[in-house]
């Protein structure tokens, strides 16, 4: 009888319970506790003991200095402003280059719009880690890439201005012009799916009514692929602002970006509460505006 | 109307040089004969001699292969299940918090997903003694994680779009709701399923960040290595390993689409063939 | 409509190539200033690749095309003062009704006013000022079809290309959109080119019919000559339906034609065709509705005995398929003129019956 009643169960509601909980269990524990974890730490104390924080002792149970600092301190505003302001400059790039792209794309014909799509999506396959690399070696200052340049730059500008190579490497440029290398796959596949869903005909239509193809470009495709655009432009800027790898191998130590500054307060420095105000604050910045347009978006597609 | 789309097809072509320059120049640089990795000293193949009598590589690469396959299954697993009650479960209790938990991992930085997991465990061995060492465990167990959202969203995204009618009949066929499941619904989205579990795949082999956070001593995976190599500058036994990698993506895209461009002119045809005789 | 002098519109020997497929064979054709003019024929036969020549979208590979004594050769769609409605009607998703219809009077040297005032006309001519700030997906598929006319009008174009423009109304709407279309002609004066495949349409919407088949055009006429003078078997199936009989020319006699036709068992007299000798074989076509039904012989020639075989009843009438004794099928319409249902019928089931036609009716064709 018990197994009967078991099976009714499972028939009825049970495998609906179990294709929800599994999922959501782990999420809550490998997910949500971790990250509830950071915020809890980021207002505590540090010490010396291992692991190195308290809550209470000779500091306030809530300790707000992390945050204090973070939004305070020049060396951490200034890694917020170079993180943001490269992720933007990346972003905007990967947008004029990634837009003609896909618009490209949407214009070959078929057999070889699949062939062109499938090299976009080729360099996402192989390491993200080598492809920084990649450029590492272009960039150097002996390399034939810098070399070649250089050779242009001196032809170009008056004597005065002539250098011996092309100071790229641990700059603020090199993270930016890496980002672009990186992302642009990011940010020409959803614009390739939103130019690819729009109707042609539109297009004819405004040509019929009096518009050349620049007009109608501007009136008719850019407005309709702005979802696209976004959604191209979130996927970019993003993880870009959180990027670690990328200043890490190429940028300028000097001036760091803010996902460095989180790693090294918490490797080094083994400061695990400062950290994690830092990360606490990034979050607010990038990822809740994230979530609030997403959830509008959605709301917005759901009412059409 | 034809219209000569010269601006867009020549941004086309700067942007596949764009991508394509970086990686051939490695290539080629991978046989270079000289040690300075930016001078060309004569052709050579030395580098992969070395890269395959160095054991450290080999034992990073199968780390990387075993900690890939074992998260990409189990991330399968449950993203598919994810994805399945996200699409057919419109209520249920908590829905609102699990839809953002499926999509927070997507947007946060590595960074705070790597310090959370390294905190997440450094404090679970403190309070319950559990993970003994960080390591192959902790590492793919982060990397089921922060995985398996990608399975979910390519999931519910095909569900969103199958016939639920066929279900329906299903069903009206005397089948229970999770043979539905078994017989229909899954066999339906399988190529879904696959090309999740191979993204995870993926996911897993190239992470460096947060791999670099829940590892522990002596577990090293390839990213790992060439991480700690690459932070030292440019080597050519690193061109070299870049090159196989790369080759290996390569063929295997080559390979998945040859096998699909045949699959699809078949059901063409079949299609052409059932037309005929029909008419 | 008689042009007087110049043709409005004309079409001279234009065909299209795509690839080495020839999708427009040597078009000729003229319309007339405010004419409604259809082009019809099924799918494939070239009357939307005529349509999209029109608008500027595809250009001829030889002939031109000339819009009131202009040559359209090389002049771009933005140039040229013709408007298309689209059959998916192609209305901007993300502007509104009114920024939909003043689209192209963006292009206009009118100020914001006259702009303004505009869009308030047409939106008036199409009776959607209620709906004018609502998006393109929040009214109906009708309304919607008004906004496309809307624009298309609203620059007052010299040619209006209407692409399928009923197509994806439903039965009654499309009814009662016929005759807006015609009266929004009449009131507007525009010249219309309509293309469809739908002879329904063409017949009640047109001044004159063009109808094309494989990227000619096979008959241009009035819908009366098209639909009673067809000029070609093609023509004559394409429009209504009918039944034909192969036939050889017996004899003339006194401006008819004596005809054998073997599927009905004997001689049939019809109207004199120019231009046909004796012994030579033809087609006989008669329409449905021009075959009388009868239980006793009817006077006159051209009466033939057989059985019912078949009836449908569509409520106004009713349709009929007698067997002659050659086992030929015919098919004949009778009015239900009186109520009473089945009762007041002509005839039932295996009922043998007299069909019979006026030789007017007779259409005898050589192609």
């Amino acid at each position: 009888m018990g197994g009967k009643r078991l099976s009714g169960w499972f028939d009825r509601r049970g495998w609906s319970d179990v294709l929800i909980a599994a999922p959501y269990i782990w999420l809550l524990l490998f997910f949500l506790l971790p990250f509830l974890i950071v915020v809890g730490m980021s207002v505590a104390t540090k010490t010396s003991t291992a692991p190195p924080f308290s809550f209470g002792g000779d500091y306030p149970l809530i300790n707000l200095q992390g945050y204090v600092r973070a939004v305070s301190d020049t060396l951490y505003f200034r890694s917020f402003i170079t993180s943001l302001v490269s992720a933007g400059i990346a972003t905007v790039f990967c947008l004029l280059i990634g837009y003609p792209m896909a618009l490209a794309l949407t214009r070959v014909s078929k057999s070889w719009r699949n062939i062109l799509l499938m090299l976009v999506i080729l360099p996402f396959w192989t390491s993200f880690l080598l492809r920084v690399y990649a450029w590492m070696g272009l960039m150097g200052k002996s390399s034939w890439f810098n070399v070649g340049i250089t050779k242009i730059w001196n032809a170009l500008v008056p004597a005065g201005w002539a250098v011996d190579f092309m100071p790229m490497m641990h700059s603020n440029f090199a993270v930016v012009l890496v980002m672009v290398y990186t992302y642009l796959p990011f940010m020409i596949l959803p614009l390739y799916a939103s130019l690819e869903r729009l109707d042609p005909t539109l297009d004819e239509a405004a040509l019929d009514l009096g518009s050349r193809p620049w007009q109608v470009f501007l009136d008719v495709t850019l407005p309709q692929s702005i979802p696209g655009i976004v959604a191209g432009g979130m996927l970019v800027f993003i993880p870009a602002a959180g990027e670690l790898v990328i200043p890490t191998l190429v940028g300028d130590a000097a001036s760091p970006m803010i996902g460095r500054v989180i790693s090294d307060q918490f490797s080094s420095a083994r400061d695990w509460p400062m950290a994690s105000s830092i990360a606490v604050v990034l979050l607010v910045l990038m990822v809740v505006p994230a979530m609030i347009y997403g959830h509008f978006q959605a709301k917005a597609e759901g009412s059409k | 109307m034809k219209r000569r789309h010269t601006f867009l097809l020549s941004m086309l072509c700067f942007g596949f040089a764009f991508f394509y320059i970086p990686i051939l120049s490695m290539i080629v640089y991978s046989f270079n004969a000289s040690r300075l990795a930016s001078v060309w000293g004569g052709f050579s193949t030395k580098w992969y001699v070395s890269l395959f009598s160095n054991k450290q590589v080999i034992d990073a690469l199968i780390l990387s292969l075993q900690i890939a396959f074992v998260s990409a299954c189990i991330a399968t697993i449950l993203g598919t299940m994810a994805g399945i009650a996200l699409a057919r479960f419109t209520k249920f209790r908590g829905r609102l918090l699990f839809s953002g938990l499926v999509t927070a991992p997507l947007i946060m930085p590595e960074v705070i997903t790597g310090i959370s997991s390294l905190m997440f465990f450094i404090l679970m061995a403190q309070w319950v003694g559990w993970p003994g060492q960080r390591g192959f465990t902790t590492v793919t167990l982060a990397h089921i994680t922060f995985s398996m959202v990608f399975v979910t969203t390519i999931v519910q995204a095909r569900m969103l779009q199958s016939d639920r009618s066929i279900e329906e009949a299903a069903m009206d066929l005397g089948s229970r709701p999770w043979q539905v499941l078994r017989d229909v619904t899954l066999p339906v989205i399988f190529p879904a399923i696959m090309s999740g579990w191979l993204l995870a795949f993926t996911i897993s082999l190239d992470d460096v960040v947060i791999t670099s956070f829940t590892t522990g001593p002596g577990s090293t995976t390839l990213p790992l290595l060439i991480w700690s190599k690459v932070k030292l500058g440019v080597t050519p036994d690193i061109n070299a390993l870049a090159t196989l990698m790369v080759g290996t993506v390569a063929i295997g895209v080559l390979i998945a689409g040859i096998v699909m461009h045949r699959a699809e002119r078949r059901r063409q045809h079949d299609e052409q063939m059932a037309f005929r005789a029909n008419g | 409509m008689a042009a007087a002098g110049e043709p409005f519109l004309r079409i001279e020997n234009v065909s299209k190539f795509f690839g080495s497929f020839q999708a427009v064979k040597d078009v000729s054709l003229d319309v007339a200033k405010g004419e409604i003019f259809s082009l019809l024929g099924g799918s494939g036969c070239g009357k939307t690749t005529l349509l999209r020549m029109l608008a500027g979208f595809e250009e001829p590979s030889s002939g031109k095309i000339f819009l009131d004594g202009r040559d359209m050769t090389g002049v771009p769609p933005w140039s040229r003062p013709v408007h298309m409605m689209f059959q998916s009607y192609a209305l901007f998703p993300h502007m509104s009704v009114e920024k939909n219809i003043g689209y192209g009077l963006k292009h206009e040297a009118m100020s914001s006013q006259q702009k303004a005032d505009r869009v308030r006309e047409m939106l008036e001519l199409v009776q959607l000022v209620p709906y004018a700030t609502r998006k393109p997906h929040q009214i109906s598929g009708g309304q919607r079809q008004r906004v496309a006319l809307a624009r298309a009008l609203a620059r007052q174009p010299k040619l209006l290309l209407l692409d399928e423009p009923l197509a994806a109304l439903d039965k009654k709407l499309r009814e009662r959109t016929q005759f807006e279309l015609m009266s929004i002609q009449h009131r507007t004066g525009v010249t219309f080119i309509v293309v469809t495949h739908d002879q329904e349409e063409a017949m009640t919407l047109s001044d004159r019919i063009a109808v094309m088949d494989k990227g000619e055009v096979r008959q241009i006429g009035k819908p009366g000559e098209v639909y009673e003078f067809p000029n070609s078997r093609f023509v004559a199936d394409f429009i209504g339906s009918i039944t034909s009989f192969p036939v050889t020319v017996v004899e003339r006699v006194s401006k008819q034609l004596r005809l054998s036709v073997p599927a009905l068992g004997g001689d049939v007299l019809a109207r004199d065709v120019p231009g046909l000798v004796e012994g030579q074989e033809a087609t006989l076509a008669i329409r449905p509705e021009k075959l009388h039904i009868s239980k006793e012989r009817p006077e006159g020639a051209n009466a033939f005995q057989g059985t019912v075989k078949d009836l449908a009843y569509f409520g106004k009438d009713s349709l009929y398929r007698v067997v002659l004794p050659s086992g030929a099928l015919v098919q004949a319409h009778a009015v239900n003129a009186s109520r009473g249902g089945e009762a007041t019928r002509a005839a039932d089931w295996d009922d043998r019956v007299w069909i019979s036609f006026d030789p007017s009716s007779a259409i005898v064709l050589t192609e």
